[in-house]
């Protein structure tokens, strides 16, 4: 569907509303394909031409949803008619906060023509570099591209158009003992180079080898891009989250400097990495939002509900159907420091390099307490230098309290866009991470 | 629907396909929340389209379209053999599917009352007056909600299959958490999930969600000031039935999906440790330790009368006596690990997912112990259930998970309510402690609507016949 359909389809939505009711329609259609890999060769290879129709409709506060994939005029009509109805047997939402203003978007398009339209080949041709950049080691992953547009209107006058593409190459090379992982991520498919993102993978997998246990406990890390990310999303999802902080899980106190002075985290959609539309799913346009500001938390995401029930104004993060999960940051930004990430380990007098996180749950949200596991590969480093791999161990960390006051040794120079972030909803930009300590709990033996 | 399919098949074939299947597919979802006495949410879903798979060499191709027209589905079948043959320029080894008898029949599953037909009011009325109940007794945050599935697919395949079946799903579930100066405590009900079935509505009604609303906020409250469970490196562990599926899940449904110890899953979702030469010989747990896969135990979450792939359902044998014997796979998987017939475990999320390997009702066979029979049997130790956390790693041997909560065990009674326990061990050495197991009377059929697998992401809904278990000398209390 063009942009015009798209906005065409929104009106139509709307006209079929009518007066008698607050609505607010989103259309979203594009591609978005994948190529799997695993024992170096293409096992999946799908593509699906996607479109969906969501309206959210408020009958003197009395309010219900919908979601069809069909845009035909028949297939509109019954998708109002049963809202409307659904609405209409609802009691009255105290809650219920209306609808978006009209408001203007910050010009975003983070988009790429080629990209949207990537052949199958053009994801292959990535993967065969991967594979061969293995060099005889067993490779594993996928490579993805998406190219979505959206288009937003209200019956209270918002209109907003957005578009996005994304590219994803993240896969593993295997010793047989080992694994290595490496990714790369941008709104251009062009901008991945498989041979390199293999290439490291494979140097990992490799230097990891021949691993051998080491007794759990407190170690300094260093955490690569993907682990920060981890790190990140558990905060947005249990602690910068109004609805956590409305009804008292969060451990977010605005004002207070609960993080180490170092540490900076905005969401922002319009940094120059960033992939993403500047709108949310309440049309509220998005906006550069510092959560926390030199240590300090200065700032909640919020969609329109929470907003309302804490006094404030919505930052622009509604999610659908995110129901009692509340409002997420898509675009995260730590801000990087001047260290290059591997004079960070250099720095490191005895600690452990980590690769990636896995399986991390939470255990307790008012502390932040996470259990979870290392995977594709972990050093000690001892005087500032790789020592031995190590094989995989359990953590149980409180993460606000690895982040927290004189607890950041040193921050990376490095930028990287990671996708799939926030359990898949959202792409971070962050750099490598030096912190002071790390639970870690047990062996991967037990 | 069939003629989409079959269009779609067939220009998959005249692309240079060798095999094709295709799946159109009607899918409604209502879901309903209520949060501390007020409707927040209901959704209605809708999606319809088609998906179809082809095959050459090695590799698949699958393309999906919402668009339902033959001239969609013709386009739909030459773009799948197109991204097929891309995917054949990083060949392996050709793939072969494991024969299956080709059918043509229609199958659903028996619902009571229709859950979709049942008013929206009611439904609503249920949710608010749980909620309010659990305020009322102490919640500082009630939440609950229902989903029902209502879902229609058509699949014909080169082979010449052409089955159609209605699933219609639905379950529902409820939380009260309480806020305490530096914590939360949380009680859920039937389970951290809900319960769910291929069942009607009838199933809602069963669960007597109203009947244990004050219950589960009163002992949420009483959390707060329980003793914390404490740090021990061995003791007895009861563990309740909602949390043994959970353990079934994750430490046993996942290491048997055939694909996970073939590779297929080893950059995202993890291999597992089970080494297909052992299958036979392998002890996984103790001789009381007894799973199948079985989609046909009626009402159970993850039956159907036929997989994706056409595959009718029948119980499949995955550990007998404590003894690893069978996998989790489908015609494609199977025919690579050389064995006979695919276990018919493969499904799709919808019409626009690949369908893959999924487990089905994977679960214990029960025993002969009652739960009070276990207290009674044990000297020193903790009973613990309802999920709380979950963490395995990739090749699904080191688990650690936490529970709502637990009680301790002297002298054969149950003693004082612990908070936070949490136990962690090693697949196979947790499993071969297994004691004592419940009995027939105790046997519920767990379903988990939320099982995350594959990429692009797919939901799949799993059922977990499960019974309360001891096990012997595992290591709780493990804190942060």
């Amino acid at each position: 569907m063009t942009a015009d359909e798209l906005l065409t389809t929104c009106e139509r939505v709307l006209a079929l509303v009518g007066t008698d009711a607050e609505a607010e329609v989103t259309v979203g259609a594009g591609t978005e394909a994948l190529t799997r890999f695993a024992t170096s060769f293409i096992h999946q290879n799908v593509a699906d031409d996607a479109r969906a129709v969501h309206l959210r409709v408020a009958l003197d506060g009395r309010v219900a949803e919908a979601t069809d994939n069909r845009t035909d005029d028949e297939a509109l009509s019954r998708l109002v008619r049963s809202t409307m109805e659904a609405a209409a047997l609802q009691p009255v939402d105290p809650g219920w906060p209306g609808l978006a203003p009209p408001a203007p978007t910050p010009s975003v398009d983070h988009w790429d023509d080629d990209t949207a339209a990537a052949e199958p080949d053009a994801r292959a041709e990535r993967v065969a570099a991967f594979v061969r950049a293995a060099n005889g080691l067993e490779a594993a992953g996928f490579c993805s591209t998406e190219g979505v547009s959206t288009a937003f209107a209200n019956s209270a006058g918002q209109r907003a158009m957005g578009r996005t593409t994304s590219a994803m190459l993240d896969g593993i090379a295997r010793t047989g003992t080992s694994d290595g992982a490496d990714r790369a991520a941008s709104r251009r498919l062009a901008d991945l180079d498989g041979a390199a993102v293999g290439a490291e993978a494979t140097r990992r997998a490799r230097d990891s080898a021949a691993a051998t246990d080491l007794e759990p406990g407190r170690y300094e890390v260093v955490l690569s891009p993907s682990c920060v990310v981890n790190v990140l999303s558990f905060l947005a999802i249990y602690g910068f989250n109004g609805r956590a902080v409305e009804e008292g899980r969060s451990f977010a106190r605005l004002g207070e400097g609960q993080f180490d002075a170092s540490v900076t985290i905005a969401d922002d959609v319009t940094h120059p990495m960033a992939v993403g539309i500047a709108f949310d799913a309440e049309g509220t346009p998005k906006r550069r939002l510092e959560l926390v500001r030199e240590g300090v938390t200065s700032s909640l995401v919020h969609d329109r509900r929470t907003a309302k029930a804490l006094g404030a104004e919505s930052t622009g993060n509604a999610v659908a159907g995110a129901g009692p999960l509340g409002a997420l940051p898509a675009n995260l930004v730590l801000e990087p420091g001047a260290t290059p990430p591997d004079k960070l380990v250099a720095g490191m007098e005895r600690g452990l390099l980590v690769t990636d996180f896995w399986y991390t749950r939470i255990l307790d949200p008012r502390t932040m307490v996470v259990t979870g596991l290392t995977r594709n590969g972990v050093w000690l480093v001892e005087d500032g230098r790789v020592a031995r791999p190590v094989t995989n161990l359990r953590f149980t960390q409180s993460y606000l309290e690895a982040l927290g006051p004189a607890q950041v040794r040193g921050i990376g120079s490095d930028q990287t866009l990671v996708g799939g972030a926030t359990f898949g909803f959202g792409a971070y930009v962050v750099p490598s991470l030096h912190l002071g300590s790390w639970n870690f709990t047990g062996g991967a033996k037990g | 629907m069939f003629e989409y399919a079959e269009a779609a098949v067939e220009a998959a074939l005249g692309a240079g396909a060798r095999y094709a299947d295709a799946r159109v597919m009607d899918r409604r979802h209502e879901s309903m929340n209520a949060r501390n006495g007020e409707i927040e949410g209901l959704t209605q879903e809708g999606s319809e389209g088609l998906g179809v798979r082809a095959l050459i060499g090695s590799g698949w191709g699958f393309f999906a379209t919402a668009d339902l027209s033959t001239d969609a589905a013709r386009a739909a079948g030459a773009r799948a053999a197109s991204i097929a043959r891309a995917s054949a320029s990083v060949p392996g080894k050709d793939l072969e599917l494991t024969p299956v008898e080709v059918r043509q029949d229609s199958w659903q599953n028996a619902v009571g009352e229709d859950p979709l037909s049942v008013p929206l009011a009611e439904k609503g009325d249920l949710l608010v007056g749980v909620t309010r109940t659990m305020r009322e007794h102490g919640a500082d945050v009630a939440l609950a909600g229902y989903d029902v599935w209502d879902t229609t697919k058509w699949l014909a395949s080169s082979e010449g299959h052409r089955i159609d079946q209605r699933i219609r799903e639905c379950g529902a579930r409820m939380e009260s958490t309480v806020n305490g100066e530096t914590e939360s405590q949380r009680r859920s009900y039937p389970g951290i999930r809900g319960q769910y079935g291929t069942r009607g509505w009838e199933l809602v009604r069963e669960l007597d969600l109203p009947g244990n609303a004050a219950r589960i906020a009163e002992e949420a409250r009483e959390l707060l000031t329980a003793p914390e469970c404490e740090s021990r490196d061995a003791t007895d562990l009861i563990i309740g039935s909602e949390q043994m599926a959970l353990q079934i899940h994750e430490s046993v449904g996942h290491a048997v999906e055939l694909d996970r110890i073939l590779g297929w899953e080893a950059a995202f979702a993890g291999t597992s440790w089970l080494d297909l030469s052992q299958i036979g010989d392998l002890r996984f747990g103790s001789e009381l330790m007894n799973i199948t896969a079985d989609a046909t135990l009626p009402g159970a979450l993850g039956s159907f009368g036929y997989d994706d792939e056409g595959t009718p359902a029948h119980p499949v044998d995955i550990v007998k006596d404590g003894i690893w014997v069978g996998v989790l796979s489908g015609r494609d998987s199977a025919a690579l690990a050389g064995l006979d017939s695919s276990g018919g475990a493969v499904r799709g999320d919808g019409y626009n997912r690949l369908p893959m390997v999924r487990m089905t009702n994977v679960g214990l066979l029960p025993g002969t112990s009652s739960l009070d029979e276990m207290i009674a049997a044990t000297d020193d130790g903790i009973l613990i259930d309802t999920n709380r956390s979950w963490s395995i790693d990739d090749k699904r041997l080191n688990f650690q998970f936490g529970c709502e909560i637990g009680w301790e065990i002297k002298n054969g009674r149950r003693g004082r309510m612990i908070k936070n326990p949490t136990y962690t061990g090693i697949g196979p050495k947790f499993w071969q402690s297994l004691d004592m197991l419940g009995n027939r009377s105790e046997w519920t059929f767990w379903g988990t609507p939320n099982c995350g697998k594959g990429q692009p992401g797919q939901i799949g809904h799993t059922g977990h016949p499960s019974v309360p278990c001891r096990f012997r000398g595992v290591r709780v209390g493990v804190r942060g």
